[in-house]
C-alpha cells in the first residue's frame, strides 16, 4: 500500500494521512493509491502539513507498517527514548521498529 | 570570557526580530517551505525525523553559568527536558515547535547567544581546544584569536553563500585536542623566535571523502591573520565546485589543485589583499584579549587524598593538568554506562552551571567529544565536586576510555542517517563495563557515525563504526587506526560489514587482539600502528 506522511507545520510532529486529515498514529494511515500527488498538493497548499511524501507500507493483523526502517522510527519515535515514543508502555517497541 | 559589545548585541537582536517575522509569515502561509527553508537554516532550525531541531552556537565551546542555566531552561520550557551536546561544541534540541522558535532565540539573545550560522553554506561556529586558557602546554590562549575569527566570519557578506559549509578550528599547543587537521581550516597559534603567529592547515575534513589538511603556511604574523584567512576563503569561494555538493568542500579543491597550487593562489590573493588593508586594527585583538585573562588563581594544595579508590580513579581519568599547579581541569562525562552520548537533562545542565559558578570561576566548556569541562578547579575542591557529580550521575570515570564514545544522533533522530548510532554506543559501553575490559584497555577512542557524513567522526576513531543501509537493513562497517589528535590519521575499513550484534562482538574481538599483542605502554592505536591490520582481520573474518 502507499501511504502519506509529513510533518505538522507548527509543531514539526510526524503525521500520517488518514483519509480525512493528518493523524499522529501510523495505524490510522490509509492507502492513497494513485491519489498521492493530488492530496499532497492540496494539503500542503492549505498549510495542514509540511513537506509531505509518499511511502510504501504493509498492513497486516498488527496494523500499518512503513516498509523502510527510517519511517518506522518516524512512526514511533527514537528507539533509545522509549519514554518519549507515542506508545511508551508498549514492550514490543524495539521489535516493531527493527 | 568574551562579552558582547553594542554591535554584537544589536546584530543578534535584529536577527531575532527578523526571524520571528519570517517564521510568522511561514505559519500564515505567506512563505512556502521552499522559500522558508534557507531562512530557517540560517538560524539553525532544521526539520529532522520527529520534529524541528534547533542547533545553538557555543563559540569555541565556552559558556558561563548564566548561559548554561538558560540552555537548561530552554530544554524544560520548549523541549522535552534535555539537550544534546554535539561534536561541534554546540547544543541541539530535538523537539522544537516552529511557533516557539522566535521566543527561544529571544531567550538566547538575552544571554549573548544565538543559532546564527549553525547551518548553511557559511562559516560555522569556530571550535577550539576545550582546555584553552587552562592547559599547561599551550603557547597562548587560542580563544582571543577564535573570537576575532568569529567576529570576522559573522555575517561576512562575501562568505554567506560558499560552495559548501566551512569549519574552522583554532588551537595553540602541539597536542591537538580539537581535531584541527580535520577542519576546512585548522589554525595552530605558534611561537617563532619570540613572536606569536599562526600556522595554517587547509583542506581537511571527514564526510564521504576524508582528508587530512596539509600545512600551507607555517607562520602568518598575527597582524595578518584575518587577511590570510580571507585569502584562503576567497580562492575557495571562487573555484570551489558548486555543481556537485559531494565535491564542493574545500578539501576537494585543495586535493584536485594540489596543495602547492592552492597555496600559490592563496599567496597571490593574500598579496593583493594586503594592499587593500582589510585586516582589523590590532587594537581590536587587544580589546578582546582581556576578556580571556586568567582568573585570580590562588595557591593551595597540589595533591588529593586518594584513600577513596573511586575518587582516585575519577581524578586519574577525568582531570587534566592545569597551568597553575593548585588547579586542574575537570571533565564531566556525559557518557554514563548505557547512556546516550552527549545528552544532558535540564537538571544536569542546571547542576553543571552551579558547579561552574562554585568551582570554576563561572566557566565551563563543551568538548567536541560531547563532554563538559570545568576548566579551572582547585585541587582542594575536587572531592566535593566529584561527590556532587556522582550524586547526579555525572561522575563516570571514563575519559578517553572505550566507554567515552562519540556518537552522532543517528537514525534515532537524524533525517540524513542510514543506521542508528546511539544503541550501539549504549550496548558497547554496557558490555565493556560489565566484563571489566574497559579498565584493561587504557586509552581507546571509539567513534560511531550513522551515515557517511561522519558527524560521529568515525574516520578518526581508534576504532570507528559507520552505519550504512544495506537493502533497508542497518549494517555497520568497522575501521581501525584513525586519530584526530596531533598524530592525525584516517581509519582503514576491516572488511565486510556486520549487523548490530555482530559489530559489537567485532569490537570485542578487536580489543582481544590488542590485549594479546600489546607491548609495554602501548595504546590501542600504537599497537595497531605497529602490527598493522592483518592480525585484526584474521581474528575477525577467518
Amino acid at each position: 500500500m502507499i501511504i502519506l506522511t509529513g510533518n505538522d507545520l507548527k509543531t514539526g510532529a510526524v503525521v500520517w494521512w488518514d483519509g480525512v486529515s493528518w493523524s499522529l498514529h501510523v495505524e490510522n494511515a490509509v492507502d492513497v493509491g494513485d491519489q498521492a500527488g493530488a492530496i499532497m498538493a492540496r494539503e500542503e497548499a492549505a498549510r495542514r502539513v509540511n513537506v509531505p511524501y509518499s511511502i510504501e507500507a504493509t498492513k497486516d493483523e498488527n496494523g500499518v507498517r512503513p516498509a523502510h526502517i527510517k519511517d518506522r522510527v518516524r512512526a514511533l519515535g527514537p528507539t533509545v527514548r522509549p519514554d518519549l515514543t507515542l506508545k511508551p508502555a508498549d514492550p514490543d517497541i524495539g521489535e516493531w521498529v527493527i | 570570557m568574551y562579552q558582547y559589545d553594542q554591535y554584537d548585541q544589536a546584530m543578534v537582536d535584529a536577527r531575532v526580530a527578523e526571524f520571528r517575522d519570517q517564521a510568522q509569515r511561514r505559519l500564515e502561509g505567506k512563505l512556502s517551505e521552499d522559500q522558508f527553508k534557507p531562512l530557517r537554516l540560517m538560524n539553525g532550525l532544521y526539520l529532522q525525523l520527529h520534529a524541528y531541531m534547533l542547533r545553538v552556537a557555543i563559540p569555541y565551546g565556552t559558556l558561563n553559568s548564566t548561559q548554561m542555566h538558560v540552555l537548561a531552561d530552554i530544554a524544560d520550557k520548549y523541549d522535552r527536558g534535555y539537550g544534546h551536546f554535539t561534536t561541534r561544541q554546540n547544543i541541539q534540541y530535538n523537539w522544537i515547535k516552529l511557533e516557539d522558535a522566535g521566543d527561544i532565540l529571544a531567550d538566547l539573545a538575552k544571554v549573548e547567544m544565538h543559532a546564527i550560522q549553525t547551518s548553511g553554506n557559511c562559516i560555522r561556529n569556530i571550535s577550539s581546544d576545550h582546555f584553552a586558557g587552562a592547559a599547561q602546554d599551550e603557547v597562548v590562549d587560542p580563544r582571543p584569536y577564535a573570537e576575532l575569527l568569529r567576529q570576522w566570519s559573522s555575517f561576512h557578506p562575501e562568505f554567506m553563500y560558499l560552495p559548501r559549509k566551512f569549519k574552522i578550528a583554532v588551537i595553540a599547543s602541539d597536542t591537538d585536542r580539537a581535531a584541527m587537521r580535520l577542519h576546512d581550516i585548522g589554525i595552530q597559534i605558534v611561537e617563532r623566535d619570540g613572536e606569536i603567529g599562526a600556522s595554517f592547515y587547509v583542506g581537511g575534513g571527514m564526510g564521504r571523502t576524508p582528508m587530512i589538511a596539509p600545512n600551507i603556511r607555517d607562520f602568518v604574523p598575527l597582524d595578518q591573520l584575518i587577511t590570510y584567512a580571507e585569502a584562503c576563503l576567497r580562492v575557495y569561494n571562487r573555484y570551489g565546485r558548486r555543481d556537485n555538493k559531494y565535491k564542493a568542500r574545500i578539501k576537494i579543491l585543495v586535493h584536485e589543485l594540489g596543495a602547492e597550487e592552492y597555496t600559490r593562489q592563496v599567496e597571490e590573493e593574500f598579496a593583493h589583499l594586503l594592499e587593500q588593508g582589510i585586516e582589523p586594527p590590532i587594537a581590536e585583538l587587544e580589546r578582546i584579549k582581556p576578556y580571556f585573562a586568567d582568573p585570580a588563581f590562588e595557591d593551595g594544595p597540589k595533591t588529593v587524598d586518594r584513600s577513596d579508590p573511586d575518587f582516585a580513579l575519577w581524578v586519574d581519568r577525568n582531570t587534566h593538568r592545569h597551568k597553575h599547579d593548585s588547579y586542574v581541569s575537570a571533565v564531566i562525562s556525559l557518557k554514563p554506562v548505557g547512556g546516550i552520548p552527549g545528552d544532558a537533562t535540564a537538571e544536569q545542565m542546571h547542576l553543571m552551571a552551579e558547579l561552574a559558578k562554585l568551582y570554576s570561576f563561572d566557566e565551563c566548556r563543551v568538548m567536541h567529544t560531547q563532554n563538559v569541562v570545568l576548566p579551572h578547579v582547585k585541587i582542594a575542591d575536587l572531592h566535593t565536586l566529584w561527590t556532587k557529580l556522582e550524586a547526579a550521575g555525572l561522575g563516570t570515570p571514563n575519559l578517553d576510555q572505550i566507554g567515552d564514545i562519540i556518537a552522532c544522533p543517528g537514525l534515532d533522530y537524524c533525517s540524513l542517517a542510514n543506521a542508528r548510532s546511539i544503541p550501539l554506543a549504549q550496548k558497547i559501553s554496557e558490555r565493556f563495563a560489565a566484563n571489566g575490559k574497559q579498565d584493561k584497555l587504557g586509552e581507546l577512542k571509539l567513534k560511531i557515525s550513522g551515515c557517511i557524513n561522519a558527524c560521529g567522526h568515525h574516520h578518526a576513531g581508534h576504532i570507528g563504526i559507520l552505519g550504512v543501509d544495506k537493502k533497508g537493513v542497518e549494517n555497520y562497517q568497522l575501521s581501525l587506526g584513525g586519530s584526530e589528535a596531533e598524530d592525525t590519521s584516517l581509519g582503514k575499513i576491516t572488511g565486510r560489514g556486520f549487523d548490530e550484534a555482530g559489530v559489537i562482538d567485532a569490537v570485542d574481538t578487536v580489543t582481544d587482539v590488542y590485549l594479546a599483542q600489546r607491548e609495554d605502554g602501548e595504546r590501542f592505536l600504537d599497537t595497531y600502528n605497529r602490527i598493522g591490520m592483518a592480525p585484526f582481520k584474521e581474528a575477525l573474518y577467518d
